[in-house]
């Protein structure tokens, strides 16, 4: 009985998610199988093939996986589940994930459980409710587990040292019902936000697209991603994929910097497991001090642009 | 073209929710319930498809115990036509919603579903899509922007780097993400009107879907409060602190 992985990738390669997401599958049991479905993705099966722990890689490739609709991405998935002997269908609890893993639950009648942070058993797992304000622990009773983990709460395998192989399967149809016809996916040159080791995060408080200037050099000098507090992002000071929260993105970085951030509770479902939290805010009844491990009160426009100055090489 | 949203009771989202003493839920007595945000932004979308003239029909429909007419209420005072209640005082869990409401849909057959993208109660995001993979349709989840033209549906999603655009042939479900919308404020004429409305209740046998529990949440706790180490006196202090006490700066 086996566990199977879905890799999130750019075809290219794997994405950060997908690592985390093979470390918490070795703790429901094994061998695990990683599911590349894309199109010209050999470099993404070969680097599923070699993280540490995976036992085989099951390359799909097909022009209608290059970037799939939840319809064709669900309908691969099925039908290498239905080949059998998986006992878990594991995907990261992303965007990517969150989309298509119910549609592979219903389709196999069982429950799926979401966002989970921590494994206790092969069947019991630890996730948030209540925008993380409560944590449940649940027993699922399906004979297959449908589960999307919390990239942040698992160890990442390492990217090497695994001896899988590549076993290539055919795709499936094109569903055809739908189609993606277009992305507007942001270039950045810094880190990604999910994964970085440094986080500089805005909100309202900027008050402007223009203001967010003064993380992005205080960013730059840490090697830091951007985010936002929603507030930030629903003003349109920056994009919806830099928001940090409950519905936006789950960030645990060494150091999360807030600034202007006033810590309402949706904010701090995403980023309360930072290693460190620094909050600036000029008022210091903020509740987001209550949680800050160092908070300094000061207005940001004269603090940030001390806090780069001090930073910068010695 | 007839649009059915369903909606979910909640726990109001200003509500600090608290553990029960033994640890076997959350405690719901006496709290605030409200809308689903999430749904009340899909209310609004399917009452602003209506404006436009792209849908004639909106059809509100919530799955659990009798309190939830109130919910529905509320969604006829922002604008749905009539409701459906499936009544059950079980504990109805995402795929037995998702059954519940593909039953609702044979029934009703409409041409759209647009849901919330996930409750703020029990964060489990798997209603839609599931929904959506019960009847076969095509789906559009974290929508930011839905345009309706002929029988083809064009939905801007919101995703891990930015936006997608999906293009499918309708009936097909959407789920809402928070900037799809500003939902409106039900006024006190339409809050009246409400009252008046057609709201139907069903029984889950009725529809055939068996609601039995698939997974057993075993304990519920809060997690160990994150403590602040208090204040620094300026960006020296900081930079110093982070440097030689937390040792996250070289």
């Amino acid at each position: 009985m086996a566990i199977l992985v879905i890799a999130e990738h750019d075809n290219a390669a794997l994405k950060s998610a997908t690592l985390h997401v093979v470390g918490a599958a070795a703790r429901l049991g094994s061998p695990i199988h990683v599911l590349v479905a894309g199109s010209a993705a050999q470099g993404a099966a070969q680097a599923a093939a070699q993280a540490a722990g995976v036992a085989k890689s099951i390359h799909v490739d097909a022009p209608h996986l290059a970037q799939p609709t939840a319809e064709n991405l669900a309908a691969q998935v099925l039908a290498i589940v239905q080949d059998g002997g998986y006992t878990h269908v594991v995907a990261p609890a992303t965007g990517y994930g969150r989309n298509v893993a119910p549609r592979i639950a219903a389709k196999l009648d069982v429950a799926q459980v979401s966002d989970v942070t921590a494994v206790v058993s092969p069947d019991t797992f630890v996730r948030p409710i209540y925008a993380g304000s409560v944590f449940a622990t649940v027993q699922a009773k399906d004979a297959v587990k449908v589960v999307t983990v919390r990239a942040t709460s698992f160890d990442a395998a390492a990217a090497t040292g695994g001896a899988g192989q590549v076993e290539s399967r055919p795709a499936v149809p094109d569903v055809g019902r739908s189609r993606v016809t277009g992305q507007e996916i942001a270039k950045s040159e810094r880190p990604e936000l999910a994964s970085a080791r440094v986080v500089v995060s805005g909100g309202r408080a900027l008050a402007s697209a223009e203001n967010f200037k003064l993380l992005e050099a205080l960013a730059d000098r840490l090697g830091a991603a951007i985010g936002a507090s929603r507030a930030a992002v629903d003003a349109g000071y920056v994009p919806n994929d830099y928001q940090v929260g409950q519905t936006g993105k789950i960030v645990a970085p060494d150091l999360y910097i807030a600034v202007g951030i006033s810590g309402a509770i949706q904010h701090l479902a995403g980023m309360k497991d930072s290693k460190v939290i620094v909050a600036i805010n000029k008022d210091p009844e903020a509740p987001i001090f209550q949680i800050a491990d160092y908070g300094l009160v000061g207005d940001l426009f004269e603090v940030v642009p001390q806090l780069t100055a001090e930073l910068a090489p010695r | 073209m007839k649009i059915l949203v369903p909606v979910k009771r909640v726990i109001d989202y200003n509500v600090k929710v608290r553990v029960k003493p033994d640890g076997s839920g959350v405690d719901t007595a006496n709290v605030k319930m409200s809308m689903n945000p999430f749904d009340e932004i899909a209310v609004e979308e399917a009452v602003r498809l209506r404006e436009k003239g792209a849908a004639a029909e909106i059809v509100a429909v919530s799955c659990g115990a009798a309190a939830c007419q109130e919910t529905l209420r509320t969604a006829l005072a922002l604008g749905a036509d009539r409701a459906i209640l499936v009544e059950s005082d079980a504990d109805l869990q995402p795929l037995a919603v998702a059954k519940l409401l593909a039953a609702v849909v044979a029934r009703e057959q409409p041409q759209l579903v647009i849901l919330g993208k996930q409750a703020i109660d029990d964060d489990s995001n798997q209603v839609g899509q599931m929904l959506a993979a019960l009847l076969d349709w095509p789906q559009a989840t974290f929508a930011s922007k839905v345009e309706v033209s002929g029988g083809t549906l064009v939905v801007k999603r919101e995703v891990d780097g930015g936006l997608e655009t999906v293009e499918m042939a309708l009936p097909a479900v959407v789920t809402a993400d928070l900037r799809l919308n500003e939902p409106r404020y039900a006024t006190l004429p339409n809050i009246m009107k409400a009252k008046k409305k057609p709201l139907d209740t069903l029984k889950p046998d009725a529809l055939g879907v068996d609601v039995t529990p698939r997974t057993v949440t075993l304990s519920v706790a809060e997690p160990p409060k994150r403590k602040g180490g208090g204040l620094v006196a300026d960006v020296k202090e900081l930079v110093a602190k982070l440097r030689n006490e937390a040792k996250v700066l070289s």
